[in-house]
């Protein structure tokens, strides 16, 4: 299993494809970083304004942690995309170029195949996790420093201590690997049905998007199925910026506002990865290899 | 020689399909074993069954002794085999893919190793050049060292000349010849090139849609002094059950769709014709065959012309 797993990554990291994911979020990230760094203020005072009033703070506003949490916000919904490019690909991938039937005659089971081929993806997709946070987080606190996190919400503004930040990006990172984990899930499982990875790119990201708008739908008839939609749940890294307050209306440094629903949200999310790679074996252990 | 492959009454349907009708044969250690068939014929989805890729319908695979289904990993490590095209990963190099699949096999590849595996498919050359820049007989070249690379005891090939110039077919040829002879090895190879089959096979399968048509040795078959002669006649049923009650059905060979081929002494064709016509039946056809590929093309158009008369 072992040495599948190591074969499997190798195989990920000698295309040159994978390097794609890696250098677009730099990019993308540096894209932000500068442009930030450049003209940062407009972007506070026009946050600002549109919470309808003026305020006047001590300090770096837009500091490291303000820049990755803008710079999260905008990325995180395009990386489902970068996970799926991989991810759908590790099947059909392989039965486009003909070198399933090859990996199938070795001596290790289907399950043992799928097994590895998907904790490859994985490991990836924690990858190109670990490359964003490092990009967004780390990075930035070098170029920007650190100061307090101010959060601009749509009637509110979130203060968090300096001293009380970092820990949450790491808690947020986790919580995205389970949702990016989740999209490889589901891009993996429809892997298996094609024989070329455009069909399973296009309709893992046709669900994905199928889906967050069915959840962001206030339709009574829909509501019901929501909380059952893997994707209402995705977004919940954000929650781990909420904090608790006194009845004095002051912030609780270390708390989180409302962590049972970040339990619950990656609870639903684990479901849904063992359900799509669960489902994605019992289909492939059937499967006549044809291609 | 014991035998190495064992396949009992194997089926295997695709919805209104059947690509495979209860076929059996045996291969037995140190042969060379040819699998004819026209395109079409189910070769390849024997192969894929005998290789775990598709599930049987129905019927049993014995390799080694052990039934495939309860003993495949055990069994695949001494397997090796190209199906079809050598697909391999084109963003390696001839090296690095036959690195992969060494570890694969559980084989510790080392650079002696597997130099030496690509030196003798003639890719040392080229081991380490991008396999994308590999023409379709070095690509041919580069899947047979990773079949051979585990150097397993027995070896599938599944039209291994297709795509080939005809000095890579020579080449492939030769292979076999030399894994046969010098290193012992028991090869199952499917081609609907007859001329190949007929130079290196020791037994011979020939199927058609699925079925089993005839088998033996490549001696038996180009036997000079044994001529394989097909039959038609008045009442070919009639004439088939006349003849497997009396001393020529011992000759029959085939009798598929009332089809009548014999294999007998040349010597023994007047006699039959003379037997025949004393037990009342017309002779129309009386055609002696000598090169299988005569035999073979024979064998399969007369099935097709009698399933399309028939139906």
């Amino acid at each position: 299993m072992w040495k599948l797993l190591q074969i499997e990554l190798y195989k990920i990291f000698r295309r040159p494809r994978t390097f794609i994911a890696f250098g677009t979020i730099a990019a993308l990230i540096i894209m932000v970083q500068v442009g930030l760094k450049v003209d940062g203020k407009s972007y506070v005072e026009f946050m600002i304004s549109t919470l309808g009033g003026s305020l006047d703070v001590d300090g770096n506003i837009m500091n490291g942690y303000l820049v990755c949490y803008v710079i999260l916000q905008m990325l995180l919904v395009n990386v489902p995309l970068l996970v799926t490019l991989i991810a759908a690909d590790m099947i059909s991938g392989e039965a486009n170029m003909g070198t399933l039937r090859l990996l199938l005659t070795k001596p290790y089971s289907r399950t043992q195949l799928m097994l590895a081929k998907f904790t490859a993806a994985t490991v990836y997709t924690l990858m190109l996790l670990v490359w964003l946070a490092f990009f967004a987080l780390l990075v930035s606190m070098l170029v920007f420093g650190t100061d307090d996190l101010f959060l601009f919400k749509s009637s509110y503004i979130v203060l968090i201590k300096e001293n009380d930040v970092f820990w949450r990006y790491c808690g947020a990172f986790c919580f995205a690997a389970i949702s990016m984990t989740t999209v490889a899930a589901l891009g993996f499982l429809l892997s298996v049905f094609a024989e070329n990875s455009i069909g399973p790119i296009v309709a893992t990201m046709s669900i994905i998007v199928f889906l967050t708008i069915l959840s962001t739908m206030n339709i009574p008839l829909y509501s019901a199925i929501k909380p059952y939609l893997f994707v209402t749940h995705m977004n919940n890294w954000k929650e781990f910026f909420d904090q608790k307050v006194t009845a004095a209306n002051e912030a609780i440094p270390g708390s989180i506002q409302n962590l049972p629903k970040i339990l619950h949200s990656a609870g639903v999310l684990l479901v849904h990865i063992v359900l799509f790679v669960g489902t994605a074996i019992f289909v492939f252990r059937k499967k006549d290899v044809l291609s | 020689m014991p035998p190495v492959i064992e396949v009992r009454h194997l089926s295997k349907h695709f919805k209104n399909l059947t690509a495979v009708n209860d076929l059996s044969f045996t291969v037995n250690e140190g042969d060379v074993y040819g699998f004819l068939g026209q395109n079409g014929a189910g070769k390849s989805t024997t192969i894929r069954m005998l290789l775990t890729l598709i599930e049987p319908s129905g019927g049993s695979i014995e390799l080694f002794g052990s039934s495939l289904k309860t003993n495949r990993k055990q069994i695949l490590r001494q397997v090796g085999a190209v199906i079809e095209k050598p697909d391999v990963y084109k963003y390696l190099s001839a090296y690095e893919n036959l690195q992969l699949f060494a570890r694969l096999s559980g084989v510790k590849p080392t650079r002696e190793l597997l130099m030496a595996q690509l030196d003798m498919v003639g890719l040392a050359a080229r081991a380490g050049d991008k396999v994308k820049t590999f023409s379709q007989g070095m690509k041919q070249r580069l899947g047979i060292a990773i079949a051979l690379v585990h150097e397993p005891k027995l070896i599938m090939l599944d039209e291994p000349t297709n795509g080939l110039d005809p000095q890579g077919i020579a080449d492939i040829r030769n292979l076999i010849l030399h894994l046969s002879r010098e290193r012992h090895k028991t090869i199952l190879v499917s081609s609907h090139l007859l001329s190949e089959i007929e130079q290196v096979a020791t037994r011979v399968l020939i199927i058609d849609k699925g079925k089993r048509l005839v088998e033996g040795t490549a001696a038996e078959l180009f036997d000079p002094s044994q001529t394989i002669i097909t039959i038609d006649t008045t009442d070919n049923n009639a004439a088939l059950q006349l003849l497997l009650q009396s001393k020529w059905g011992s000759f029959v060979q085939a009798q598929r769709n009332s089809q009548l081929i014999l294999k007998l002494d040349r010597i023994q064709i007047p006699q039959l014709h003379v037997w025949l016509v004393q037990q009342g039946i017309g002779v129309l056809a009386l055609q002696p065959r000598h090169s299988l590929e005569d035999y073979f093309l024979q064998v399969t158009s007369q099935n097709q012309h009698v399933e399309a008369f028939t139906n």
